[in-house]
């Protein structure tokens, strides 16, 4: 199907001309041909062209975009960098995308407090990269930081390998400027002058993974820590996952709380090694990462006890990483392994289901039954510390056939995930994507209740709709109904 | 349905490696500026593509998106999928040439300033002429704007134009071997100075150093517009002019001719009579600093205050050469050097970039020239000859005039024990 570029754009004429009031030309995208980069992020298998994208510079133009949008009756989606991987921020018809990619800057920075104050679009790394100097870095660190947003980590509550020991998202986020549905701007949490707690209903908590939901974040004041003094990173080669596993349980029983605790199984091992020549070995069953950090004083101590349980595991060699070259080598292995998948295949479907770590031989298994009932590869990466999976399906969207598969492929190994008594996104967040699993994981009066929550701030529910709760009318083109990015 | 809609251009294979993940966003200069999805590169490959199926069709309108591309290759550097993006580029704008028409204005500077005049050597001699007059009669403002600044980059009066000898003899014991210096076209005619700071190197380094005749253009400006055929031809005449079997390497200074240099393999993979040697040219091209070992030569305390690095792309991105330079700099200044904030973000010369998108080369070059600033630093040091007239004609045009921009060969051969005159 081709791109409709000799009409004129059906958004709303009134609509376009109150935007126009509100932004400079250079900040209103509504040719056809502009728009069409704007169907999707980084989950490709729906699509759907938005009717205009705005990029505002300032909370003020954001909120009177918002207010014009409440005036015309018309749904609007926040985007940031677009790597969310669950179509958090699918367009709906109609939608107007209000970007914040242009809000991108780090403020101002609190050393004396260890806080700084950023605006929504700034990417989560140049956070860190605006305070190393005085020896302070923003602790989570999803694999995706070095594009994505602050706005978007807040939306989805975003973790990373590191969150195991220093939290995710909300437990880094001291509070927000949010702009609500109606066009009210108001600051939830604590502010750049105030003290830490606030008292009274902890409002930033509830918004912090909302996935959009209550409104648009602006503004977000960050949690600085210091720099860890020191750090162990070790790799554990092991013959198969279920002795990899059987070292995670018994690493964290120990009582050691290692800073990282990352696995991957031998295809994506492969993978990554033909994309980034690390010098991994190709043979092994599962690698695992392990990483400690703190003081020095106390490091060895642990990461001979680390090396002690990863051997009577039966790993078959432990190594260390002994320069800092080496551990950022190994770590951007580790974090760049999604993309090496491009390597592998066309296209991947990603899951982000969790068990608990117990469970963890056992859903690997049935990983690895699913790939062979449906035939097709899955490879893993994923934080074993707290349990949460990565299975990448591959597939080919060129082949109706094998989308379909896929699509099934994973919907089998999430619901068996919450069999398991676990979850079925640890952080990607749901979208589009798993909204129809959200019936599974909760009762029907839990959802109401998420429901009336969500309506207190957006009454209209114009807010980045038809995510995360089921919805009958999902209104959307699959891919294979639509090839474009093959 | 429309004739302009048309397909097939791109290395289908290559193209999928794409899996949209956007890792690539924050590493794109026109992305960082404007916050554009279809200005960075994610975008720009979705446009390839869908232009390639014919999803959407090829027009002056769909082309914004690719023109605006400096072609940086910083995305390349940080592609977790490998995805070679500067093949895209090339072949999306050699399939933009064929599919559309374009103004005079663009076919003046593309075709005949660029394409025409500075890929070779005697014609931008003879430009240079009445260049000059206009210079010293100060008649600047009657020329047209878009050359305007490039006006500004020549000198009143001709710099030493005593051509580079072509064959130079290290006096070091042991001796390395034998290199050949690619002296290019830009460079040898408004850089012949960096040449011989280029060569002095070289010969400190324990290298005999020969200037091969019949040498041109590299054919970067040519395969930057998509103009391949030419650029192909480019590469033939310079392989024909190197014997590169007696060689221990092809040294060039200047970022962006080393990537070209380095890819003239899959450049002429194609052909069957020069494929061969365009193989073993790439093999032995090597950037300047990649031949100098920072402690192998005994240098003269630097006397600068403070010293910052600047990453061309071409070295940094295409090249991935970012320890070599930055060494050298560092074993020369010692404390003095600094880093700079987005050291490794484009300048915005991007080859004719500047001269083809003004607007967006503008606004790299206050961008750049803020973070120059920021440092307080004294020298700027870099590897390409437009990045550096970039960073000139910005610091200029903040009305700074204490901080200079050198070339590495110019900055390092300031800092050799001995005047080698040559």
């Amino acid at each position: 199907m081709n791109l409709d570029v000799n009409h004129e754009n059906s958004t709303n004429p009134a609509l376009l001309a109150d935007l126009h009031r509100i932004l400079g030309t250079h900040q209103i995208l509504s040719d056809p041909l502009d728009l069409l980069v704007y169907e999707c992020d980084a989950y490709t298998l729906e699509k759907k062209v938005p009717s205009v994208v705005v990029l505002p510079n300032s909370t003020l133009e954001v909120a009177e975009i918002v207010r014009c949008c409440k005036k015309h009756q018309v749904a609007f989606i926040p985007r940031g960098a677009g790597t969310n991987l669950s179509g958090a921020i699918l367009p709906i018809e109609n939608a107007v995308i209000i970007s914040l990619s242009r809000m991108n800057k780090v403020l101002q920075v609190d050393i004396e407090n260890r806080r700084a104050l950023v605006e929504a679009g700034c990417v989560n790394i140049w956070i860190t990269h605006a305070v190393r100097s005085a020896g302070l870095l923003y602790a989570p660190d999803p694999s995706s930081q070095t594009a994505c947003t602050i706005g978007g980590n807040v939306a989805t509550n975003s973790g990373g390998p590191h969150t195991l020991k220093y939290g995710v998202t909300t437990n880094h986020v001291l509070g927000f400027e949010i702009v609500l549905p109606e066009g009210e701007v108001i600051w939830l949490g604590a502010t750049m002058e105030g003290g830490e707690d606030t008292g009274g209903l902890d409002l930033r908590g509830a918004a912090i993974g909302c996935e959009g939901m209550f409104g648009i974040v602006t503004r977000v004041l960050v949690n600085l820590i210091p720099a860890p003094q020191s750090w162990r990173t070790l790799l554990g080669v092991f013959s198969s996952v279920d002795d990899a596993s059987q070292a995670v349980s018994d690493i964290i029983a120990s009582g050691i709380v290692p800073a990282a605790l990352e696995m991957m199984d031998q295809l994506i091992t492969q993978a990554v090694e033909a994309a980034y020549k690390f010098g991994f070995p190709l043979n092994a069953g599962a690698l695992l990462i392990v990483e400690l950090d703190g003081l020095e004083a106390d490091l060895e101590n642990q990461a001979v006890e680390v090396e002690r349980l990863c051997l009577a595991n039966h790993a078959n060699e432990v190594r260390r990483a002994r320069t800092d070259k080496q551990r950022a080598d190994l770590w951007k292995c580790r974090k760049r392994a999604f993309g090496a998948i491009g390597r592998l295949s066309p296209n991947f479907l990603t899951q982000d289901g969790v068990v608990p770590r117990s469970k963890l031989p056992e859903i690997m298994r049935f990983i690895q039954q699913t790939s062979a009932k449906y035939g097709l590869r899955i490879p893993n990466v994923f934080h074993a510390g707290d349990g949460n999976i990565h299975p990448l399906i591959l597939y080919n969207e060129t082949h109706a056939e094998e989308v379909d598969r896929a699509v099934k492929a994973g919907n089998e190994i999430l619901d068996r995930c919450l069999e398991l008594g676990g979850s079925v996104s640890g952080e990607h967040g749901i979208g589009v994507e798993k909204a129809g699993f959200m019936e599974k994981q909760f009762s029907k009066a839990d959802i109401e209740a998420m429901k009336s929550l969500r309506r207190i701030f957006d009454p209209e529910q114009r807010c980045n709709p038809r995510k995360m709760f089921p919805n009958g009318k999902r209104c959307m083109d699959f891919a294979p109904r639509r090839q474009i990015s093959v | 349905m429309n004739p302009e809609r048309s397909t097939g251009f791109l290395d289908t294979l290559k193209a999928s490696a794409c899996i949209h993940c956007g890792l690539c966003l924050a590493s794109c200069p026109t992305y960082v500026e404007t916050g554009d999805e279809n200005l960075s590169p994610r975008g720009r490959i979705y446009l390839m593509r869908a232009m390639d199926k014919g999803v959407i069709p090829t027009t002056q309108k769909s082309a914004r998106a690719i023109d605006s591309c400096l072609g940086c290759r910083a995305c390349e550097a940080v592609c977790p999928s490998g995805v070679h993006y500067g093949q895209l580029l090339e072949e999306t704008r050699e399939h933009l040439n064929r599919s559309v028409q374009r103004g005079w204005k663009e076919t003046l500077l593309t075709k005949v300033f660029v394409e025409g005049i500075l890929a070779h050597p005697e014609r931008m001699e003879i430009a240079l002429t009445p260049a000059r007059w206009i210079k010293q009669a100060g008649l600047e403002r009657f020329v047209p704007a878009a050359l305007r600044e490039p006006l500004s980059f020549v000198d009143k009066t001709r710099p030493n134009e005593q051509s580079l000898p072509a064959l130079s003899h290290t006096t070091r014991a042991p001796k390395l071997g034998t290199v050949a210096l690619v002296a290019g076209c830009v460079m040898d005619v408004m850089f012949r100075e960096t040449h011989r700071s280029t060569i002095r190197l070289l010969l400190a380094a324990g290298y005999d150093v020969v200037v091969p005749q019949g040498q041109g253009c590299c054919g970067a400006l040519f395969s930057h517009n998509g103009n391949m055929a030419e650029a192909r031809r480019c590469a033939i005449k310079n392989l024909a002019a190197f014997n590169v079997s007696n060689l221990e390497a092809v040294v060039i200074n200047a970022a962006g001719c080393g990537s070209t240099l380095k890819d003239y393999g899959p450049l002429l993979a194609q052909d069957p009579q020069w494929a061969p040697s365009a193989r073993a040219f790439s093999i032995k091209t090597r950037d300047l600093s990649e031949m100098l070992e920072p402690e192998s030569i005994d240098w003269r305390p630097s006397r600068f205050r403070k010293v910052t690095y600047q990453d061309a792309c071409h070295l940094a991105h295409a090249q991935r050469i970012t320890l070599a330079p930055r060494n050298l700099v560092k074993r020369v200044a010692g404390d003095a050097y600094v880093e700079m904030p987005e050291s490794d973000l484009c300048c915005g010369s991007a080859g004719s970039y500047n001269l083809t998108q003004p607007e967006m080369a503008g606004r790299l070059r206050r961008r750049k020239t803020g973070n120059i600033l920021s440092t307080n630093t004294e020298v700027v040091v870099t590897s390409n000859p437009g990045c550096l007239l970039q960073m000139r004609a910005g610091l200029q045009a903040a009305k700074n005039s204490t901080t200079q921009v050198l070339h590495i060969a110019d900055f390092l051969a300031a800092h050799l024990p001995v005047e080698t005159g040559i």
